[in-house]
């Protein structure tokens, strides 16, 4: 819809000037005061005032760090995860004799963790940094020494005057002083801003526009007083003195940073903020973070360990306290070898509390192993990776505008896994926002042959009786043709002998379709922009249906051919003479167009010295304006609008009305103090104002534009709701139009059962006239209750009947309009609605406003409770993407603003499919794997070293050598965790796509559920047992060595480990399914890495320690080969029984 | 309104695009697109009944033979710190052996039952005996058993680090520890020979106690722990020591105290004079002395085998359980059937 792209447009037109004149008011009465302090001595450096002031230069930073902060900082931002907290804290206990293990075993590996997570910050945050390089050193003509030097925009200064080119981006905000154009104005595009492609005007005071050349600058001194630097970018106090006077500084003469001078050859203005002050900049912050459903869980589990972990050194610390004190009893020392008489506190008899205590820490250092430090660097690589492969995916890649699909966050991509509900825009996001003009009711008559999307959808909706001869196709294919014969011209599909080529000079209403096509070229606020190369004219409007309604009155004989401040000149065909004529209309008035009023007007004088009204709006606006007598054609009007909107077409209402003089300047008297005002309510004010001259308005007829489906979108929509998500469509559109597009989109099918609440009911409508509000709310909310409390029913009894016949279960889509949403958004009904849409498979939402798109986002959010993704594609939808757990921008025209807000960005809705179904689906699953691996090999190993301790009477002795309980993690296991977590695939993306129901493992959040967790921990517990009691069984006690020597500590801890890393090894290698080369290198890498390690001591250990080792490694023995292969074996079969 | 910072100057500076290269390297766009090639196992009934029951055709055979090795093992172990305590010290087991001046000879009488082959291995066996306690372990310093007293920062040594003043080689509580019973082995009227040589592991010997580090100070003070040294031989050679140093992972262990290089027939009754000098009372650990043969396998020990066996009859037994399940609810494999049912099911 129009109006929901127009909110906020700043197209003053004439009353600008009128707010010029007004005296100082409100808050310019507080220039000077605090918040309004800012003074910029233009032009005048040298000024002693201008030298004392210090404002900040025009650089601008947008790193995070800079390289003074760059290591507290990122630092700080490490440890603020609490697993880092407790790897520091064990790593500085750890030089302490307390610790069980060297210092540096732990601080090693805690290096490399944070290391890693740093150098990623650091690479991220390079790349801003040269993104700034590139924006501070563009080049900006600068006025110095009474000549315009060009100079970098990091050099920039507050006061300076600068002059901006056509097409160039301000440096900073400037204030306007005059520009190419005899009157000031100059047209700039804010799409950087707020994401709206249309031309915004600004105006030069009168006093400064004519400053034109170098010379004039010589002179020109002034000082500017305004507001300090604030975020508000639509609003801007200020006063200029210049030649002894003041004058109001406003909005409409502040060009801000990052937007675009457009249409004007330059300009000239004063720089009054720069860099971080520019309000751009102040607008920025950083976007909501998100963080998705398994992270957070996860983090539960990091706790769960965590109170494994005290447990366990809690009874491992309560037995070291008894044995210990036991060492001393009545004078006899009992363990004499301890010499419990002259120990150190630690291990003290006779302080046993203390000694237990101490032993506390030590026991959580020990068993640290639980919980896996390298976890969340692995998650963060293999995230980073899957963006990779996300941005690199050739399948998701769009070759018309060479967009590639774009992973923005990456640590959103498992939740992709997860979407239960998807919640879509539909202008742009479903559809391609080319409007096309297709057909048009003038004076009551239907024009225009082509069919729609939606309506060929409807006819095979209808069943395959269109045969091939039918009569419709036959239209088609004949207008097919015609059309292939002449040039087709974007935005115009309008196919009727009667109106086109002249021709409409022989209806019966030439007059009427003269005053329509009028209206059409006339009311708008398009800019006609010459391209230099074709000498083809283009529009640039603010929607593109004002641009195909420009078009269409182009093709008909009305060309709009300039507009300047008070004109609008039209090369018209004169149906009376029969020849073309040019025709200027002064433009005296635009009531602009806003999602309230719907409708918009503009008020022009013609040559005949007559005022008209004309004016456009949506149906439910216009009709109730319309006069007594301009209802003539209004029954068979409304009909098409219906026949219209059931085709798809979105319409709006033509009507004009001319004006006597004396009611006009009446009337503008009271619109300009509307204008003029500075109340809160000025909106309103204004609204109202322009509400008394938009009525007894004559109809004249209605256009009919077609928002053409994206391709593949209705396939995609298929596959997605075989996949078990729920669709819902956000839309501003009228509900007829939505459940078209609905049917088009195949959202809604045949075989469904649709629900629809509206307020659209006659009672409803009767209290409404008599305008009692408080009736009307609560009528309304009765009405909405009672709807819901059915569609309920409804549903319950399907269901009842689909469980008694066991025949496939009715499906739902339920229909819901703006003002009922309000309604069923309440407190007290919103429970039941959530019920009823909760039960339907797709959900329709027409005519809802921006605001609504971000409500609804959230309660499906916090209703369900489950993952919803938004995706939408214009600077409307940002609310919704930002509140859903995922947001997918689309980056077609709309400029850049949902993509920025998004989290994910695609070039078009089908590649949805793909994003959600193949590469959610996938990363859901690794994710999930990856991280229950995780715990599974850490839990393991962990374990193993809890057993060992209750062997070596608690006493705090690692069962192996330091050196490998720290590489465990970083090295012999982590490669093989990160090839699941980046390559792993259980079906191939083409069965992904070809059984859409695969996907519902992650919506059931199945690999991730507690029992899996909970599953995968058992299984490493279990581990840990047989390995630790296999191991001990088998080798102590007898010959080991050929020469009758026994297994040792070391040798017993070397073949623990080597179990436990074949163990986990092996078992990644059951768990994956998919087995690349990748996958082959490193699991048997990884066990080949620690065999090589044991054998040749490659690594820089403690030399007395590898010494130690060496004969264990160089005379393998058969027990322990044999042994290891029937650990794993085993280890497999359990596996396959659980 | 939020405008991104860095979103803003990225747009100013140009969208990124891939670009796309048509030829380039194959397995590069295999490996961007996740087309690798790739093995992907699908474990279908027929494929894990196979492997279970190859799993327990294999393992039953090993099993077998490492039982059968394992058998072959003559193994006689005796447990003698009960009775070698006279019985007028038999309440007071401590004062017996912490008192220097009673004798501790003992003699024991060991039956072998089974037909011995050379080597015949001697090992102590301790029981309730932390080597593995952390203070314990920790008590050692290995540069000074390489390098003797030229190294002196031996600090995780104490409280056995200096006596009067001077260091003590070997320093810590290990070495202070050292087990000193002996035994001598008769067999009818004549001595068994035992090589005490080569009870140590060689890297121990020669890379970790110095060839000229002689003990120094040892068991000088006024506790003392368990064996001395004869400080003129040096530390490599002193086996017993080197073994002792070799700590345990656990607390019951065996130590090798030598070799006898006879064999040893059935029935023949050899007579143990041992000096039953180490306590192990204080703690109520068992003494126990062990002449055990060795099979390729190592010694005598029935768990691996007893483990092939149970693993490879439970692999058996799971591919029946398989087979009989797959009998009886035979479903067509890949079944697209599957898939409608559950859809109905979420839908």
């Amino acid at each position: 819809m129009p109006e929901e792209r127009r909110r906020g447009i700043l197209f003053s037109k004439l009353y600008s000037f009128a707010c010029f004149l007004s005296k100082f008011e409100d808050k310019h009465a507080q220039i000077g005061r605090r918040g309004y302090s800012r003074v910029v001595y233009c032009n005048d450096p040298g000024n002693p005032g201008a030298v004392q002031l210090k404002y900040r230069g025009n650089f601008v930073s947008t790193t995070k760090y800079t390289a003074v902060n760059f290591i507290p900082k990122s630092l700080f931002e490490q440890f603020r995860r609490v697993a880092n907290i407790y790897f520091l804290v064990v790593a500085c206990v750890s030089f302490s004799p307390l610790a069980p293990y060297s210092a540096p075993s732990v601080l090693v590996p805690l290096l490399v963790v944070i290391g890693v997570t740093m150098a990623k910050e650091g690479v991220e945050d390079w790349r801003r940094k040269k993104q700034d390089i590139e924006a501070n050193n563009q080049k900006v003509r600068v006025y110095r020494d009474y000549t315009f030097h060009e100079t970098k925009w990091k050099k920039l200064r507050v006061g300076d005057l600068v002059k901006v080119c056509k097409d160039e981006y301000f440096p900073a905000d400037i204030i306007l002083l005059s520009s190419s154009y005899e009157d000031g104005i100059c047209y700039v595009e804010t799409m950087n801003l707020d994401g709206e492609t249309n031309l915004k005007l600004k105006h030069a005071l009168e006093v400064t526009s004519h400053l034109h050349d170098e010379n004039s600058f010589r002179q020109f001194r002034a000082v500017i007083k305004c507001e300090d630097p604030n975020e508000n970018l639509f609003s801007f106090v200020g006063a200029l003195s210049y030649d002894g006077k003041e004058y109001p500084l406003s909005i409409k003469q502040l060009l801000l940073r990052d937007s675009k001078l457009k249409n004007t050859e330059y300009i000239y203005g004063v720089v009054v903020f720069t860099g971080h002050d520019t309000k751009v900049m102040q607008n920025a912050t950083d976007p909501p973070s998100k963080r998705s459903k398994i992270e957070k869980k996860m983090d539960k589990i990091i706790y769960i360990l965590f109170s494994t972990l005290i447990v366990i050194a809690s009874v491992g610390s309560v037995f070291f306290g008894i044995e210990t004190k036991k060492d001393i009893s009545g004078g006899k020392y009992r363990r004499w070898y301890l010499r419990p008489d002259d120990s150190t506190v630690f291990y003290d008899p006779k302080r046993p509390f203390l000694a237990a205590f101490l032993h506390f820490f030590t026991a959580l250092m020990l068993y640290g192993y639980l919980i896996p430090i390298s976890l969340y660097v692995s998650i963060e690589i293999v995230k980073v990776l899957q963006s990779i492969f996300i941005n690199q995916d050739q399948d998701m890649y769009d070759e018309e505008t060479n967009r590639p699909a774009r992973a923005r966050t990456s640590n959103l991509n498992e939740e992709l896994g997860q979407v239960y509900t998807i919640l879509s825009d539909k202008t742009g996001t479903l559809t391609c926002n080319s409007m096309e003009f297709v057909k048009c009711s003038i004076a009551g008559t239907d024009y225009g042959h082509g069919t729609t999307e939606v309506e060929r959808a409807l006819m095979r909706r209808r069943g395959a009786l269109s045969e091939p001869g039918d009569a419709v196709n036959d239209v088609q294919r004949h207008h097919g043709d015609a059309m292939d014969s002449r040039r087709s011209i974007r935005g115009f599909n309008f196919r009727d002998e009667r109106i086109m080529n002249g021709q409409w000079v022989n209806d019966p209403h030439p007059d009427i379709i003269q005053k329509f096509f009028r209206v059409l070229a006339i009311c708008h606020t398009a800019i006609p922009v010459v391209n230099k190369e074709s000498g083809e004219i283009l529009f640039e409007a603010e929607s593109p249906d004002e641009a195909a309604f420009i078009i269409a009155a182009r093709e008909v004989g009305f060309e709009f051919n300039g507009r300047t401040q008070a004109s609008i000149s039209l090369h018209e065909l004169d149906y009376e003479t029969g020849k073309k004529v040019d025709r200027v209309y002064e433009l005296l008035q635009v009531l602009e167009f806003s999602s309230a009023r719907k409708r918009m007007s503009v008020v022009v004088r013609n040559v005949e010295n007559q005022l008209l009204l004309l004016c456009k709006g949506a149906d439910s606006v216009m009709f109730e304006r319309l006069s007594q007598d301009g209802r003539l054609f209004e029954s068979q009007t409304r009909d098409h609008i219906k026949k219209y909107a059931e085709a798809g077409l979105r319409t709006l209402v033509i009507a004009y009305r001319e004006l006597g003089e004396e009611e006009y300047k009446s009337w503008e008297e009271k619109f300009r103090m509307a204008k003029t005002s500075v109340t809160a309510d000025h909106d309103a004010l204004v609204d109202e104002a322009a509400d008394k001259i938009e009525r007894n308005l004559i109809l004249l007829g209605a256009t009919a534009v077609e928002d053409k489906l994206q391709k593949g979108v209705p396939e995609c929509i298929k596959k997605l709701s075989q996949a078990g998500i729920k669709i819902w469509v956000l839309t501003g559109d009228k509900m007829e139009t939505a459940v078209n597009i609905g049917y088009a989109c195949s959202l809604l099918r045949q075989d469904m059962k649709q629900i629809t609440i509206t307020l659209d009911s006659p009672d409803i409508d009767a209290l409404e006239k008599q305008g009692d509000k408080e009736a009307i709310a609560k009528a309304s909310l009765e009405s909405i209750m009672k709807q819901i409390r059915e569609g309920i029913s409804q549903i319950n009894s399907a269901k009842q009947s689909s469980n008694s016949a066991k025949e496939s279960t009715l499906l739902f889509g339920l229909i819901i309009d703006g003002k009922s949403l309000d309604f069923s958004l309440k407190k007290n009904v919103v429970k039941s609605f959530f019920e009823l849409a909760m039960n339907c498979s797709s959900v329709i939402c027409c005519r809802s406003s921006p605001k609504q798109k971000a409500r609804v986002t959230r309660f499906v959010k916090e209703g369900t409770s489950k993952t919803t993704l938004s995706i939408g594609d214009g600077a409307n939808d940002v609310g919704m993407l930002q509140e859903a757990d995922i947001g997918v921008g689309i980056s077609g025209v709309e400029g850049m603003q949902a993509v920025m807000a998004s989290d994910y960005s695609v070039a078009q809705f089908r590649f949805l499919e793909r994003l959600l179904l193949v590469h959610g689906h996938w990363c859901y699953r690794r994710i999930a794997m990856m991280i229950c691996y995780f715990f599974y090999k850490n839990i393991t190993f962990g374990f193993t070293l809890f057993w060992f301790e209750a062997q070596a009477s608690f006493s705090g002795q690692p069962a192996y050598n330091d050196w490998y309980m720290s590489f465990y993690n970083v090295f012999f296991t982590s490669l093989p965790v990160i090839a699941l977590g980046v390559f792993d695939q259980d079906v191939s993306a083409r069965l992904c796509l070809e059984y859409p129901i695969l996907y519902s493992e992650g919506v059931e959040n199945i690999l991730f559920s507690w029992p899996r967790i909970l599953g995968w921990m058992f299984n490493g517990f279990i581990s840990s047992i047989i390995i630790f009691f296999s191991t001990t069984k088998l080798m102590t006690n007898q010959a080991f060595r050929r020469d009758g020597q026994v297994v040792d500590y070391e040798i017993l801890g070397v073949t623990m480990y080597t179990c436990v890393v074949w163990a986990v090894n092996c078992q990644m290698a059951i768990s994956i399914n998919y087995f690349t080369w990748i996958q082959h290198l490193f699991i048997w890498g990884s066990i080949a890495f620690w065999a090589f390690q044991t054998r040749f001591k490659p690594m820089l250990h403690d030399i007395i320690q590898i010494k130690r080792l060496e004969d264990s490694g160089n005379t393998p023995t058969l027990p322990r080969q044999l042994k290891d292969r029937l650990l794993h074996l085993r280890e497999r079969l359990m596996h396959r029984e659980l | 309104m939020d405008v991104d910072g860095e979103g803003v100057s990225a747009v100013a500076t140009g969208d990124r695009t891939i670009p796309m290269h048509p030829g380039r390297h194959e397995a590069f766009h295999q490996f961007t697109q996740q087309k690798l090639p790739a093995c992907k196992p699908v474990l279908t009934p027929a494929w894990v009944i196979s492997i279970f029951l190859l799993m327990g055709t294999i393992f039953i055979p090993i099993g077998l033979v490492t039982l059968h090795a394992s058998q072959s093992v003559v193994e006689v172990v005796d447990r003698y710190d009960i009775e070698c305590i006279p019985e007028a010290f038999k309440s007071n087991k401590l004062g017996y052996i912490k008192d220097s001046s009673i004798p501790k000879n003992c003699s024991r009488f060991l039956k072998v039952y089974k037909r011995m082959k050379a080597p015949i291995y001697i090992y102590y066996q301790l029981d309730n005996y932390y080597q593995n306690h952390r203070r314990y372990v920790k008590s050692r310093n290995d540069q000074q058993l390489l390098h003797g007293l030229k190294y002196n920062g031996t600090s995780s040594c104490k409280p056995e680090q200096t006596n009067n003043g001077l260091p003590i080689v070997p320093c810590g509580l290990i070495a202070w520890s050292l087990f000193n019973d002996t035994y001598e082995f008769i067999r009818g009227a004549s001595e068994l020979t035992v090589n005490r040589k080569n009870i140590a592991w060689k890297s121990d010997r020669d890379h970790k106690f110095g060839k000229h580090v002689y003990p120094f100070n040892f068991q000088n003070g006024t506790l003392i722990g368990g064996g001395m040294l004869d400080p003129r031989i040096h530390l490599s050679d002193q086996e017993d020591l080197i073994v002792w140093m070799r700590t345990a992972a656990l607390p019951t262990f065996r130590k090798l105290y030598g070799r006898i290089e006879e064999d040893l027939n059935a029935d023949d009754v050899i007579v143990v004079n041992l000096m039953n000098n180490y306590n192990t009372y204080s703690f109520g650990g068992k003494k126990k002395l062990v002449l055990s043969t060795s099979s390729w396998l190592g010694g005598k020990n029935d768990f691996l085998g007893v483990a092939y066996i149970s693993v490879g009859s439970s692999c058996i037994f799971v591919c029946f359980v398989f087979i009989l399940l797959h009998m009886k609810n035979r479903r067509p494999y890949g079944g697209h059937n599957l898939f409608v049912l559950e859809q109905e099911r979420h839908l």
